[in-house]
């Protein structure tokens, strides 16, 4: 497998676990240490570990400087590199667009009545 | 000539920005009206999968608040977009400012986003131009990573919402 898409792969495998998203929710807010991920989640030291660890493989979160906390922060740049990544966005609001048409041809048809056609 | 967006087309707009272009078969006059009345909006707008519209304010006007609460029954709380009209032209130009709430503890995240809305009419044709700037790179892409999720499941709203938080 090519190393990009290897890459890929690996975010999409990060980015499939809910924990891991709320984790990266968290940090999204700025970096926190393993102690700090732990207690919201109700999860253990270890199972924050673990997880860190797979999203660290993926790119999308790094340790800080910081070598007795070690906090860790996101990186979104991966995210930006997948293929998906614009196109989901996209069909996304495609999706709520098509039902923008649907809702717009209603209209215009009660216009038309309302117009007295 | 103007373009025909028959779908919906998306682009970054330089380090913080995103824009999406679609073309609609109505007056501009109609897609500002599914824009700005609630009734119309909760017809179309979609939330995260399994999540629907339960509440939609709009109190359209230069510093109104708006306010859109999504539910889902697999979910403990609502989620919620809000914010206020900075400009308000009908059928031309809207600009609100955009927050995203998950409806976890600790409330409303991050600085959002500013969206301008612009509404052209040619021919029987509306083009919508949807623009948003966040406050950071990381920020602009983890709400457009929200829209990579999506159909998996609410990661919509864990992604998106809390990664609009602005991260430096």
């Amino acid at each position: 497998m090519p190393a990009a898409a290897a890459a890929l792969d690996a975010t999409f495998a990060a980015l499939a676990d809910p924990t891991r998203r709320a984790i990266l929710a968290r940090l999204a807010q700025g970096e926190a240490s393993v102690t700090e991920l732990a207690a919201p989640f109700g999860l253990t030291q270890p199972a924050v570990s673990k997880h860190l660890k797979v999203l660290e493989r993926a790119g999308l979160v790094e340790a800080g400087r910081d070598a007795q906390k070690r906090p860790r922060r996101l990186k979104a740049a991966p995210l930006r590199e997948a293929a998906q990544f614009l196109d989901a966005y996209r069909a996304h609001w495609e999706a709520n667009f098509a039902r923008l048409d649907a809702l717009l041809d209603d209209l215009k048809n009660e216009t038309d009545e309302g117009a007295g056609r | 000539m103007t373009t025909f967006y028959a779908k919906a087309e998306a682009v970054l707009i330089g380090d913080t920005g995103v824009e999406v272009r679609r073309s609609f078969r109505a007056p501009a006059a109609l897609v500002w009206r599914a824009h700005t009345e609630p009734a119309l909006f909760r017809r179309w707008m979609l939330g995260p999968p399994g999540y629907v519209i339960s509440a939609c304010e709009m109190d359209v006007r230069p510093g109104g608040a708006y306010r859109i609460t999504w539910t889902s029954a697999a979910a403990p709380h609502p989620m919620a977009v809000f914010g206020d009209y900075r400009e308000v032209q009908p059928h031309r130009r809207l600009v609100t400012t955009e927050y995203y709430d998950t409806g976890e503890p600790g409330g409303p995240l991050g600085d959002g986003s500013l969206q301008v809305l612009e509404f052209s009419e040619r021919d029987g044709v509306t083009t919508l131009v949807q623009r948003n700037d966040f406050a950071t790179t990381a920020a602009r892409d983890a709400a457009v990573a929200g829209g990579m999720c999506d159909g998996i499941e609410p990661c919509f709203a864990a992604l998106e919402a809390a990664l609009a938080a602005g991260i430096a």
